[in-house]
């Protein structure tokens, strides 16, 4: 092998991507990943501190300088398995992560130069382990007679599924909508994250024993109090925040004006990008503006791009430097030609006779002083308003605490916002109901979640086998 | 494999029975739910891996047989492949029980209007009313005699039961909206109005309640995407604010609703309900 100082020489290694002009055409996946060879050189960048701290800086500590040696060594498939003594969504995390804030951000050789691209290795380990069709089903403890209720198939939920039924836990997972993955088939689209992977990860839970019954709305269909009566150990609630928020300006309800939650499921979970052929329709709108700034955003208007619009906008009240996306995905979504309309807000929407929008009137800003976020807010400048033709709105500034679970388990303690209230370790105010990603903390990230269900796994454990 | 349960797989298809030209009784294996609904709710169902999500009111239910009922009109190409279902087949995907239960106590006297397939939404409701004690008078309609449905069964559940039809084939010759009026108009007392059916129906009910402030719930039936309160598609504006039908509703204050909003808002997809439709048709007669 290389000198250390032959290996911190290697640039950090390229990902290809699709070319822009293509890639509007179609909802194949963007960047398409490495290749062998450009992984194990990337991975031979990795200097393999005696210190690692990209292991602290990830949610769910996977052994990053482990993994990454095994595929330096050329190992892949022992990298997946690596990968996956921690984290049950490999390839999932290799995709979606915000890895520049987190693993990346406090990789050493990122303090002279570029950090090791650790979240496209992970995506390269788990693409190889799947591809090659020889996917690693880890030995699971003999069954511990206990049975644990997983509420929500999504990021959090998956990963406590994982963890204890490797611990020899009994898991069913309850899923309200028809398909199991929350936000990884609703909400996140198939050029970001295509949904054969999030099947195969789900595939891999079931193979290790977990049970998923989806079409299940817990709160409704069954009370979290029912579970507990019906013999459950243990309840883990990660039912997302799943509610979505509106501006609450004149002609909001207009049609042809979405939430991103809906215009996203339309698109993503129901396929409506291939109406007819699938059942659901959506508005394939010429002009779309998608009103804020985030990841969510992001996704909305590069898929209202790939539906045919011809202007796609991003309407955002700040700052490109405020904007909560991640750069990469802003990058994306400029490459891809959508036009940014910063320090911009809407505040009417206009419609025609038959309740269609067809203009927006939009305001300019300016930032004041920096607001409880740390971020400038933005200040309304007078007299500034003008109108926008648009016949597609999608509204993305974020989401709620959906009421149905809160509102039918009596003792459960939220917060005013409607967020349940938990420990860093998930336990609530009632004794064996353990909570866990969007709904305790707000709209955060998958990898947050994820973290999430990890600690409320090892609570559960210590509850449960420890009689705490 | 789904298990097998008392009564049939999960989602099967236990009964079928054409109650009008284009009106389909269907009674389906869904055992919790079939256990757990109340009057009022609704569920979500998707006929297959490729189909839309659509809200169907659960008529009746049987929770030892642990099958529910629901009634549903040939409209779209989901009705329609609906439509097209017979014992023994299974719908991939059935959601349920969603939406708020019926708000019920003893009222008094109450009266339910239901027009078209919005008979079968009011069924549940006409019996769990009168199962709290209140005396019902039940008006139902229909364009024309051979549309109506239910019309026994909501017999045996109401104290007085009114029939209407547009062309005057059958019962009262006119709108359910003439029956209330004139029972109104008669100075009967009315403690509440339930109205179910088609929106122009529901919004002449409601007009019809005003003048004397008579308490009229209606029970709207949105366009919905997943139905638990996630994506807003069912949104109306109820007294001036931003409703969900879907986790708020589906039963509203009549006299607060903003009709015209949701009139506008269910022609959303006409066009492309209408192109999948015909689609589906051809392809059905091409075989």
């Amino acid at each position: 092998m290389e000198t250390k100082t032959e290996r911190v020489k290697i640039p950090r290694q390229h990902m290809t991507e699709q070319d822009p002009k293509v890639r509007i055409t179609n909802f194949d996946e963007v960047p398409l990943g490495y290749s062998a060879e450009e992984a194990v050189l990337e991975a031979k960048r990795c200097i393999q501190c005696k210190k690692p701290g990209c292991i602290a800086g990830c949610p769910v500590e996977v052994d990053i300088p482990g993994f990454i040696k095994m595929i330096a060594e050329g190992d892949f498939i022992g990298a997946a398995k690596k990968l996956k003594e921690t984290n049950s969504l490999p390839a999932v995390c290799g995709r979606v992560c915000p890895q520049e804030d987190q693993c990346e951000k406090v990789c050493v050789l990122g303090r002279k130069g570029e950090p090791v691209a650790i979240g496209r290795l992970e995506r390269f380990a788990a693409d190889f382990e799947r591809q090659a069709g020889q996917i690693f089903v880890p030995e699971v403890a003999p069954p511990n007679g206990r049975r644990i209720a997983v509420v929500g198939a999504g990021p959090a939920g998956l990963t406590i599924a994982g963890d204890l039924i490797k611990l020899g836990y009994g898991v069913t997972i309850f899923e309200a909508l028809h398909k199991a993955g929350g936000v990884l088939v609703y909400g996140i689209p198939e050029f970001r994250l295509p949904k054969r992977i999030v099947e195969a990860e789900v595939d891999y839970l079931r193979k290790l024993g977990v049970r998923i019954e989806t079409d299940a709305i817990i709160g409704r269909y069954k009370t979290v109090d029912e579970l507990l009566e019906e013999g459950y150990d243990a309840v883990f609630l990660g039912v997302g925040a799943g509610a979505p928020v509106f501006m609450n300006i004149p002609g909001e309800n207009l049609s042809g004006i979405y939430s991103a939650n809906e215009y996203l499921t339309r698109s993503n979970l129901m396929k409506a990008y291939r109406f007819p052929e699938y059942d659901t329709p959506i508005a394939r709108g010429r002009n779309v503006a998608v009103i804020g700034g985030g990841n969510v955003a992001m996704d909305s208007v590069r898929t209202a791009l790939r539906l045919g619009a011809d202007n796609a906008y991003i309407i955002y009240r700040r700052t490109e430097v405020e904007m909560p996306a991640r750069k990469e995905e802003v990058h994306h979504a400029q490459e891809e030609g959508v036009q940014f309309m910063l320090l911009t807000n809407p505040v009417e929407y206009i419609g025609d006779e038959k309740g269609w929008v067809r203009q927006m009137r939009v305001q300019k800003m300016s930032l004041g002083e920096p607001d409880a976020s740390g971020r400038r807010s933005p200040v309304p400048i007078e007299g500034s308003e003008y109108l926008i033709d648009v016949d597609t709105v999608v509204v993305a500034v974020g989401t709620m605490a959906n009421p149905i679970i809160p509102s039918t388990t009596p003792g459960l303690e939220m917060n005013r916002r409607g967020y349940i209230v938990a420990r860093e370790d998930g336990g609530t105010s009632r004794k064996g109901i353990y909570a866990g990603g969007d709904i305790v903390t707000g709209s955060a990230t998958v990898i947050l979640a994820m973290g999430a269900g990890k600690a409320s796994a090892r609570a559960i454990h210590e509850y449960l086998s420890g009689g705490k | 494999m789904r298990k097998k349960k008392r009564g049939g797989f999960l989602n099967e298809i236990i009964e079928k029975q054409d109650l009008s030209e284009n009106i389909v009784k269907l009674v389906i294996s869904s055992p919790t739910v079939a256990k757990k609904r109340k009057a009022g709710q609704f569920v979500v169902l998707m006929v297959d891996e490729r189909g839309e999500r659509i809200p169907l009111t659960i008529v009746d239910s049987d929770p030892e047989k642990g099958t529910i009922t629901l009634i549903l009109q040939v409209a779209g190409k989901t009705t329609a492949l609906l439509a097209a279902l017979k014992p023994g087949d299974r719908i991939e995907h059935l959601l349920g029980p969603l939406g708020n239960p019926t708000e019920i106590e003893n009222f008094g006297q109450v009266v339910c209007v239901g027009g078209g397939v919005g008979v079968g939404v009011a069924y549940p409701i006409v019996k769990a009313l009168k199962n709290a004690g209140n005396r019902v008078v039940t008006i139902i309609g229909a364009r024309t005699k051979a549309m109506l449905i239910l019309e026994e069964e909501l017999r045996q559940v109401s104290d007085k039961l009114i029939v209407a039809t547009d062309d005057g084939s059958y019962g009262v010759h006119g709108f359910v909206s003439a029956v209330l009026q004139d029972l109104i108009d008669r100075g009967e007392r009315i403690d509440r109005v339930y109205a179910i059916g088609p929106v122009p129906m529901m919004r002449v009910i409601c007009n019809v309640t005003k003048p004397k402030a008579v308490p009229t719930i209606v029970s709207l039936n949105a366009i919905m995407v997943d139905a638990t309160g996630m994506c807003g598609a069912c949104r109306v504006s109820v007294g001036g604010k931003t409703r969900f039908t879907c986790v708020d509703g589906p039963e509203f204050d009549g006299h607060d609703v903003d009709f015209d909003l949701l009139t506008k808002r269910l022609r959303m997809y006409d066009d492309q309900e209408k192109r999948s439709l015909e689609k589906y048709r051809c392809e059905c007669h091409g075989n």
